[in-house]
């Protein structure tokens, strides 16, 4: 059973222009997503700057209002609920940024901070919050008494641990997650990622994994919906993904990729020239036939659909 | 062959308010004409201070090479004079870095940018220097050089705008080319572009590149022999296919068991396998360390390890090690 459900969801920011400053187009940053997230599973989004892979994040924690589409948590329709309403389902999904430092107050502890959810929520205060908070810390791998510390007394990947605790501390169902290794070195990297995994094997948790990274992305998710300028060109088990990719998109995504074996050198090449076109004019049809190498007349007007090509693999190509 | 360039005990230093940095401590390599150098390892591994060390842009309110040096074309660049350097840098040894649009000047064009260090560097005309700017251009194909030639740095997408800082960097056909992190803030559709087109242009004009990254796919894909770095030394060295294929020292075994690969389905079973962590942290720069500086999180440590710091032993094939316990 799924626990988020998207379905045709839509996000436009509006562009203002002109002596009058109306409105004279929108940058269509999500064009039309839908996606299921099952119990202990991982989704991952992958794409490059600007298709739309965090504002998908950032709409379904409904820190950003969908410009249409509807998204269902667990059973609960929470397009359209107001803030109040959408409180208490605030603690079924959680988040984790790329950046925990940014988002924690300096001059608070790191206890207080991890803390802060329980006593929001009413869940917990005084010496109970405390012990849960220990608690945390320790499942996070971090020693209790560093509760007492201040963010800037931490490490990158020790900041990532408090970011993961603090999302925790209410029990979520799912936690999107940002970009949460990009900037970790890869030792550290290794710590969290494998820490991500124990927790949802533990706890059920399911994950939105937003990253740009193929190798990242290969290691932690189940399912991986491949975005190109708003809208999802690909979707399938991560197996079949990197074994049969169909769009050819996926295709230059992983040609692309650098891989640390010195023999597929001579294999890659940059199989896809030019840049990302912007999303405040997108090209008509399939988005990606300005830099297609097998586009035909046909891909430049008619937008193709996503389509089930085999069970669970869907395209979005009029040539595959 | 000699080398082009021949760094020797390189310590550079830093002085903060907690104390002396030592960014580089110790550090030896050279670059033969017309190779490619990697230079890999983590945040503060003191790489790129490396780099900034060889065109002397180490501030020097703050740091300073403390000893060592730096041979280039009968000069030593440690204590060449301000002078000497500045008619070196962008001329014979040229660097480009991670963020182009920080390097670029916003209120000038692309072509006045490069046609400016042209005509400093070489005895031509505003007008040659233009056309060599557009040739340049060309060069590192950016399509319609007539017309970007005339825009600003605004104007361009990342990608374009790391082309024009290798047009700029090789405007007037370096030695050795520097590049820090050139691709690490682009997408990888255009990282690929970017690492295709230094590769290529580098088999052109013959330039040397010294490529310094945290990224050991580029350095795989890219480079012939490669450095790595950790707390400010080198402990390894090795031609690329002997370095992946045998890895000798345990840092670079342990970091290259950590990254999740994106070319070997390791999922036999259905489960998700553990990466390897590398415990523990990088040790502080700010007090001497006493022996091996990744004694602290190695599994190998022993007694010496801890004492001693470890020589740099011949494993052959042009492959060294600094390492106690590592086993050629």
């Amino acid at each position: 059973m799924s626990v988020l459900e998207v379905s045709d969801l839509v996000k436009h920011f509006p562009i203002y222009g002109g002596l009058l400053q109306r409105q004279v187009g929108a940058v269509r940053a999500v064009d039309c997503v839908s996606f299921t997230i099952a119990r202990g599973e991982t989704l991952g989004l992958v794409g490059e700057s600007g298709c739309g892979k965090s504002t998908i994040g950032k709409t379904v924690l409904k820190l950003m209002e969908p410009t249409s589409g509807k998204i269902v948590l667990g059973g609960t329709d929470i397009t359209a609920l107001k803030p109040a309403a959408m409180w208490p389902h605030r603690k079924r999904i959680q988040t984790i940024f790329q950046d925990p430092y940014s988002s924690m107050n300096p001059r608070l502890s790191a206890g207080t901070i991890v803390g802060e959810p329980l006593e929001n929520f009413g869940i917990a205060k005084g010496r109970e919050r405390d012990e849960r908070v220990a608690r945390l810390f320790e499942r996070v791998g971090l020693r209790p008494d560093a509760m007492r510390k201040y963010a800037h007394e931490f490490s990158g990947g020790q900041r990532q641990r408090l970011g993961i605790a603090k999302a925790l501390s209410v029990s979520p169902d799912v936690i999107v997650a940002d970009e949460p290794v990009s900037a970790l070195d890869v030792s550290v990297q290794a710590q969290v990622l494998n820490l991500l995994i124990d927790l949802q094997e533990e706890l059920g948790l399911a994950y939105l994994f937003i990253s740009h990274d193929l190798a990242v992305m290969r290691h932690i998710s189940h399912r991986i919906a491949v975005m190109y300028l708003g809208r999802i060109v690909e979707l399938t088990d991560k197996r079949t993904l990197f074994s049969t990719p169909l769009h050819p998109y996926t295709e230059a995504l992983l040609s692309a990729a650098t891989a640390p074996d010195p023999k597929r050198r001579r294999k890659r090449r940059a199989t896809v020239q030019g840049d990302v076109p912007s999303p405040a004019n997108p090209p008509p049809g399939c988005h990606f036939h300005t830099r297609c190498p097998y586009a035909k007349a046909e891909c430049k007007v008619t937008s193709p659909p996503l389509r089930e090509v085999a069970p669970g693999h869907h395209v979005a190509c009029l040539l595959r | 062959m000699t080398a082009l360039l021949e760094v020797r005990d390189l310590c550079t230093q830093f002085s903060t308010l907690d104390g002396v940095v030592r960014a580089v401590d110790g550090v030896s390599f050279d670059v033969a004409r017309g190779e490619t150098l990697g230079i890999v390892g983590e945040s503060g591994c003191g790489k790129s201070v490396t780099a900034l060390s060889i065109l002397r842009l180490i501030p020097p309110e703050t740091g300073r090479i403390a000893s060592g040096s730096i041979h280039f074309e009968g000069n030593d660049l440690a204590t060449l004079g301000e002078r000497e350097m500045k008619r070196l840098r962008g001329h014979r040894i040229s660097m480009i870095f991670q963020e182009p649009m920080t390097s670029l000047n916003p209120v000038l064009t692309v072509g006045t940018q490069i046609a400016e260090n042209v005509v400093r560097h070489l005895d031509v005309s505003w007008k040659q220097a233009r056309e060599r700017a557009r040739e340049m251009l060309d060069l590192v194909r950016i399509a319609d050089s007539r017309r970007r030639i005339d825009e600003y740095p605004h104007q361009l997408s990342g990608g374009m705008r790391q082309r024009v800082m290798i047009a700029m960097a090789l405007s007037c056909d370096p030695q050795v080319l520097i590049a820090d992190e050139p691709t690490t803030a682009l997408d990888v559709t255009i990282q690929a572009q970017i690492l295709d087109l230094m590769l290529e242009l580098k088999e052109k004009t013959g330039t040397a590149i010294v490529l310094i990254t945290h990224d050991l796919g580029v350095v795989a894909e890219t480079a012939e022999r490669v450095v790595v770095m950790y707390a400010g030394r080198k402990v390894e060295e090795a031609p690329v296919d002997a370095l992946f294929e045998r890895p000798l020292h345990p840092y670079t075994r342990g970091l290259m068991a950590a990254i999740p690969r994106l070319d070997v389905d390791a999922e036999s079973d259905g489960r998700r396998p553990r990466l390897q962590e590398i415990p523990g942290l990088v040790p502080r720069l700010t007090q001497p360390i006493v022996g091996c500086a990744f004694a602290s999180r190695c599994g190998l440590a022993t007694d010496r390890c801890r004492t001693t710091a470890p020589p740099v032993v011949d494993a052959g094939g042009g492959h060294t090690v600094a390492c106690w316990e590592a086993r050629p």
